[in-house]
């Protein structure tokens, strides 16, 4: 993952993720300011102690020849410094804490709350797994790296300039030496980086491909069971587990590098100091005191610019990372609703006027569509797999807005309501039957979270799903794990039919919203269903056959097109599509 | 850790070779202050430019040597660490094969590969750590103690208790927030998993308007994160402190010590001046490792979770492999007051089961939504153990069989269609890894999904992506039944195959399967009485007991519940158009 950046277009929007970062951090800047001046202490520190342990041994001259009144003050000193340090230390940890996961925290939260607002069309044209993976694990690095970053590279700086200061009032050629050399090791660091970065790129790509092995062989492992087919799925997975293992020893082996080479490098300069020093001393204008405060303080310094070059890594690293979440922060969202917008309960009047639409601009789906449904009515879509119902639904809901035409509601056109006051105007039973994680209840009263218990469970003894759920081993307070976990696909979709029974808005969309029940439980439920369409318009794609027949308008789609629509007899007297889907499904010759 | 050790066993050279390394890379170390003392103390007290000279390229062969120690050790390292890890994911990817079905259902999907991905990449980046760098600052510790020791004895003690004081400062900070990090895992994993439910129930969430409470839940969540991270930080932010505390407090003692020594005359000045090098070269480490425990710390948590997944054993047992050879006898299936209970479920699904099926047999399996037919059908293959009750397969226990014969001769179609990334080809050779293309047409044949391959211009070579998302679903579960076809089982089930098929294809499909030349005995699970008409006999489940069993016109006389179901279906109008069709 430690790429670094290379183009222009790269380079210029790392900067500006820098800039916004800030942004994040502005709210916490009392704890950002908090940890630069702990860093400021911690490092006055760092530098002070050996000053004073250096006064407390030049008390110590010989035998009978110390002066414990000088060693008691400066133990005293030390004392105090680290009693400061050892507060500015955790105070430094906790503020950086603080500042670190309150930001990834907030960046989380706004994240999650443009989900809910970005247009469907976005949604559903990014993989979950690619949006969730900027939610979680790019915020996960910009922790990381960034703010880790910023802490260690302005106490690094602090010592860079500290010491030198310290340095130069000793000896101004030896500190030439040490400062003009020691920043050969970020070069070393940096190169060594520059060439490993393709086996990382190489690491991350064999790792995703292992992980889509991994999610499919594990989604499918009851198949793979059945078949017996676990040795060569197992081998299949190997083949990839080897040659992740090859590239992530060569990614994480070469990256190993970069420590030693600098320490090299600080070791020459280390021995250089010893000789220029020694040299010095031996010509006498150097004492071996002033030697060895030298000394130590050339070990440090080198400390800082090693720690500079893997601190710059992670921070282009987090950049990159900061940079993804922001692209998707700048994602336009849904047009907001208009302020005189409209929230009204409707009739169910629904009146569909010369309307096209298209996914993509160079593919027309839609073309001048025009429906008139009265209050009450009820319309069966039917039309072979992928003929575009699940489109009208996102029409009529309002998930994709229209390009041209207009969908009235009542006589007011649905885009100058709310979107809440249009969409609660509809209930919605998909095939797709989707559960929250949490109790049954709480999946029943999902759409009003204050209903009765008494009404959630009068809903569900209408969706007929009662019994199953007292089966339960807590009831109604079973939690249900992601997705449903272990109901089968018919109980699950009873769930979503008392879901809707709990609130039975004036118009309906049921997207084959019984496929997967069986047809005496669907018999039970029909009286439920009769008394949720009474006197509600509503949408029904479907392919059993009663349903379509009862429908007082059946739309017959086709690529995108309504090719007919109209009455049972009336389709059938026609002759066209609909006779002829009619007869292929349903084989009456 | 035990799962961690033996792999390290496996590894032992690289593991212990790494560390070896690194130790004398470290020992080079700890020799610099003696060169140094030895430049100051004999070259320049003498003015000997030449050793001055001879030393100086004394420390720079050392940094060498020890850059070409550190590269070894490195290597092993990483060597060692990828090995492990790969052969940690290797393990654990066996072992989640070996799972039963009740297993995975109580484990979830999702923590399964979690823990095979971001946590196992803890443990390998932890392991490196661990190779490279925990076992060098122990080291560096006590070799500085011992030098202390060389210097002086008496003084050295200080730096005994110092590291006794620091080791359980270290330690226990580890143990302390160890198990915190593992809640903290756990925590983000809720977070992982309200994030996707946002996502794939956004459809959902705007129809009923909860975009407000999803935000809240999301918010309230992650704050709980927040605050688990903030309160483990503020323990792990001690570490710091307190080593440097302690460090300190020994250099305080070191120089009043040493202080009373030159009094004494014990000891000289530059003695002093070693010994606090040696202290300080402690504290580095220290600082060093500190940075490291929360690494290791989420490394031990995470593989905590993976050996959670490892210590889970299948506790259905079969028989060894190889060890009885699967013979057919007249019986295919005979239940015997057979129930099942799913674990963790507060009742029966099944209930006292009993029925035979022939060998030939084509049984139906009937009954309303949750009523136990998959149930009863996954006891057939053993994915499941009956809780009550005895199952016999070919006139065997079912507990006689090795697992291998069982999958080689039970085929099952399992309501969810899923194929696999590869080709319809490399999908369907799942059944019989040597069948002929002429066998796999004739599979497509009977599934009837021979139409919509041969119309894909690559045929059996077209590309089947993750899952068969390139697919409808009616596609899928044609070719799902085409691939349990190829491996010729003897006994297949179709738990509700045709779910996503129109009349006229289902009725084409069972049409195909009777003509069958075969011995086999078919299970058919279906909602419609018309997939069943035929059947030699049909179980009709009501509520996990069994309703009645006979053919269909027996049923339709005897079972009120299969009447009903049956007019359910065939309300006036449909049934002629369902005959029809069948007739056809």
């Amino acid at each position: 993952m430690s790429r670094k950046p290379r183009s222009a277009e790269e380079k210029r929007k790392s900067r500006s993720a820098l800039r916004r970062m800030l942004a994040y951090i502005r709210p916490y800047r009392l704890f950002f300011v908090l940890s630069l001046i702990s860093a400021l202490v911690v490092c006055a520190a760092q530098l002070l102690v050996p000053v004073f342990s250096g006064d407390a041994i030049d008390a110590m001259i010989d035998l009978g020849r110390v002066d414990f009144a000088v060693i008691g003050e400066a133990l005293l000193k030390i004392g105090i410094v680290t009693a400061c340090s050892a507060c500015a230390q955790w105070l430094l940890a906790y503020a950086g804490n603080r500042l670190t996961f309150s930001v990834v925290h907030d960046l989380r939260d706004e994240a999650a709350a443009k989900l809910q607002r970005l247009p469907l069309s976005y949604l559903d044209a990014h993989p979950t797994g690619d949006l969730l993976s900027r939610i979680i694990s790019d915020a996960e690095t910009i922790g990381d790296g960034l703010l880790m970053g910023f802490s260690q590279l302005f106490t690094g700086v602090i010592m860079i300039v500290g010491i030198l200061c310290i340095m130069l009032r000793l000896n101004v050629a030896v500190t030439a030496i040490v400062a003009l050399l020691t920043p050969f090791s970020i070069f070393v660091a940096s190169f060594i980086v520059r060439r490993t970065s393709r086996y990382f790129k190489a690491q991350s790509e064999v790792r995703g491909e292992e992980t889509a092995l991994i999610n499919e062989g594990i989604e499918g492992l009851k198949v793979v069971q059945s078949f017996g087919h676990e040795a060569e799925s197992l081998k299949q997975f190997d083949a990839v587990n080897e040659r992740l293992r090859t590239v992530s020893m060569k990614a994480v082996f070469y990256s190993s590098l970069t420590n030693p080479s600098t320490r090299l490098v600080n070791n020459i300069v280390y021995a250089a100091v010893v000789l220029v020093c020694a040299l010095t001393a031996v010509g006498g204008s150097m004492t071996i005191g002033g030697m060895s405060i030298f000394l130590s303080y050339a070990s440090q310094y080198a400390k800082p610019f090693n720690e500079i070059s893997s601190v710059i890594t992670e921070l282009e690293n987090a950049l990159a990372c900061a940079a993804r979440i922001f692209a998707l922060l700048d994602e336009p969202e849904e047009l907001p609703d208009a302020e005189d917008a409209k929230a009204f309960t409707a009739k169910g009047d629904v009146d569909v006027q010369n309307v096209s639409f298209r996914y993509v601009p160079e593919r027309p789906l839609i073309e001048d569509f025009t429906l008139k449904v009265r209050a009450g009515q009820r319309v069966a879509i039917v039309g072979p797999t992928g003929c575009g119902k699940t489109t009208l639904i996102n029409l009529l809901m309002r998930f994709y807005d229209v390009d041209g035409g207009k969908i009235l509601v009542d006589g007011t056109d649905i885009r100058s309501m709310t979107r809440h006051g249009l969409r609660s105007n509809y209930g919605m039973v998909l095939q797709d039957t989707w559960l929250k994680a949490g109790t049954i209840r709480d999946n029943i009263a999902f759409g009003r979270p204050d209903a009765a218990d008494e009404e959630v469970v009068e809903a569900a003894k209408a969706a007929h799903i009662h019994s199953f759920i007292m089966r339960l081993p807590e009831g109604y307070q079973t939690v249900i794990t992601e997705n449903g976990g272990n109901l089968s696909q018919g109980q699950k979709q009873l769930l979503c039919i008392a879901r809707v029974l709990l609130n039975i808005p004036p118009m309906l969309i049921l997207d084959e919203a019984t496929s997967s029940i069986d047809t005496r439980t669907e018999i039970r439920i029909q009286s439920a269903f009769a008394r949720m369409m009474e006197g509600r318009t509503s949408f029904i794609v479907a392919h059993r056959l009663s349903t379509i027949r009862e429908a007082d308008v059946i739309l017959v789609m086709r690529d995108g097109h309504i090719v007919e629509q109209g009455r049972h007899d009336e389709l059938m007297a026609l002759d066209g599509f609909y006779a002829k889907l009619y007869k292929s499904q349903f084989a009456l010759s | 850790m035990k799962y961690l050790k033996a792999l390290m066993r496996e590894h032992r050279a690289e593991s212990i070779l790494a560390p070896l390394f690194k130790m004398l890379e470290a020992s080079f170390d700890l020799l610099v202050p003696i060169v140094v003392a030895r430049i100051i103390n004999i070259g320049i007290l003498n003015g000997d430019k030449a050793y001055i000279l001879r030393n100086c390229g004394l420390l720079v062969l050392m940094a060498l040597i020890g850059l070409v120690c550190s590269f070894t050790a490195q290597y092993f390292a990483s060597r060692a660490a990828t090995g492990i890890s790969a052969k940690l994911r290797h393990n654990l990817y066996a072992h989640i094969q070996t799972l039963g079905f009740s297993d995975m259902d109580t484990i979830g999907i999702s923590t399964l590969i979690t823990r095979m991905t971001s946590d196992i990449n803890q443990v390998q980046n932890g392991v490196n750590l661990f190779l490279r760098l925990f076992l060098r600052s122990p080291f560096v510790v006590i070799g500085a103690a011992f030098m202390a020791f060389r210097i002086s004895p008496k003084i050295a003690l200080i730096f005994v208790c110092g590291i006794a004081v620091l080791t359980v400062i270290v330690t226990g900070i580890m143990r302390i927030t160890s198990p915190r990090y593992r809640r903290i895992q756990n925590d983000l994993d809720q977070v992982t998993g309200a994030a996707r439910e946002n996502l794939e129930g956004v459809r959902v969430i705007r129809a009923f308007g909860m975009e407000a409470r999803e935000e809240e839940h999301f918010h309230a969540i992650n704050q709980a994160l927040r605050a688990a991270q903030l309160k483990t930080g503020k323990i792990s932010a001690l570490t710091n402190p307190l080593t440097y505390v302690t460090v300190n407090l020994c250099i305080i003692l070191i120089l009043y010590k040493g202080g009373v020594s030159v009094q004494e005359g014990s000891l000289l000045s530059g003695d002093v001046i070693a010994l606090i090098n040696y202290m300080n070269q402690i504290l580095v480490e220290l600082v060093k490792l500190a940075n490291l425990i929360v690494s290791i710390a989420k490394a031990i948590a995470s593989m905590k979770r993976v050996e959670q997944i490892l210590d889970k054993k299948n506790e259905m047992i079969f028989p060894e492999a190889g060890e009885r050879k699967w013979q057919r006898a007249e019986e295919a299936v005979r239940f015997e007051h057979v129930s099942a209970t799913y674990r963790g479920a507060a009742g029966e699904s099944l209930h006292d089961i009993s029925f035979t099926a022939g060998t030939g047999q084509t049984i139906g399996v009937i009954g309303g939504t949750g009523s136990g037919k998959t149930t009863l059908v996954q006891l057939i293959p053993r994915f499941y153990e009956a809780s009550a009750g005895k199952i016999f397969l070919e006139g065997r226990p079912i507990q006689d069989w090795t697992q291998e014969e069982l999958r080689k001769h039970i085929g099952i179609v399992m309501q969810k269609a899923q194929l696999f990334t590869g080709t319809i080809r490399s999908n369907l050779l799942w059944g019989n890894a040597s069948a002929s293309d002429e066998m796999l047409w004739q599979a497509l044949e009977t599934a009837q999904a021979a139409d919509f391959v041969r119309s894909n211009p690559d045929g059996l070579d077209a590309r089947v992506e993750q899952g068969g998302r390139n697919l409808s679903g009616g596609q899928k579960q044609r070719l799902t039944v085409a691939r349990a076809l190829v491996m010729q089982p003897d006994i297949l089930i179709l738990d509700d195959s045709s779910s996503a098929l129109d009349y006229a294809t289902d009725a084409a499909l069972r049409r195909a399967l009777k003509k069958l030349p075969s011995e086999m005995t078919v299970f058919i699970v279906s909602q419609r009485t018309s997939s069943l008409r035929h059947a030699d006999q049909i179980l009709v489940l009501e509520d996990g007991h069994l309703a009645g069993k006979g053919r269909h016109e027996e049923l339709m006389a005897s079972c009120p519940v299969y009447r009903e179901i049956h007019e359910s279906q065939f309300r006036k109008g449909d049934e002629q158009h369902e005959q029809k069709a069948e007739e056809r």
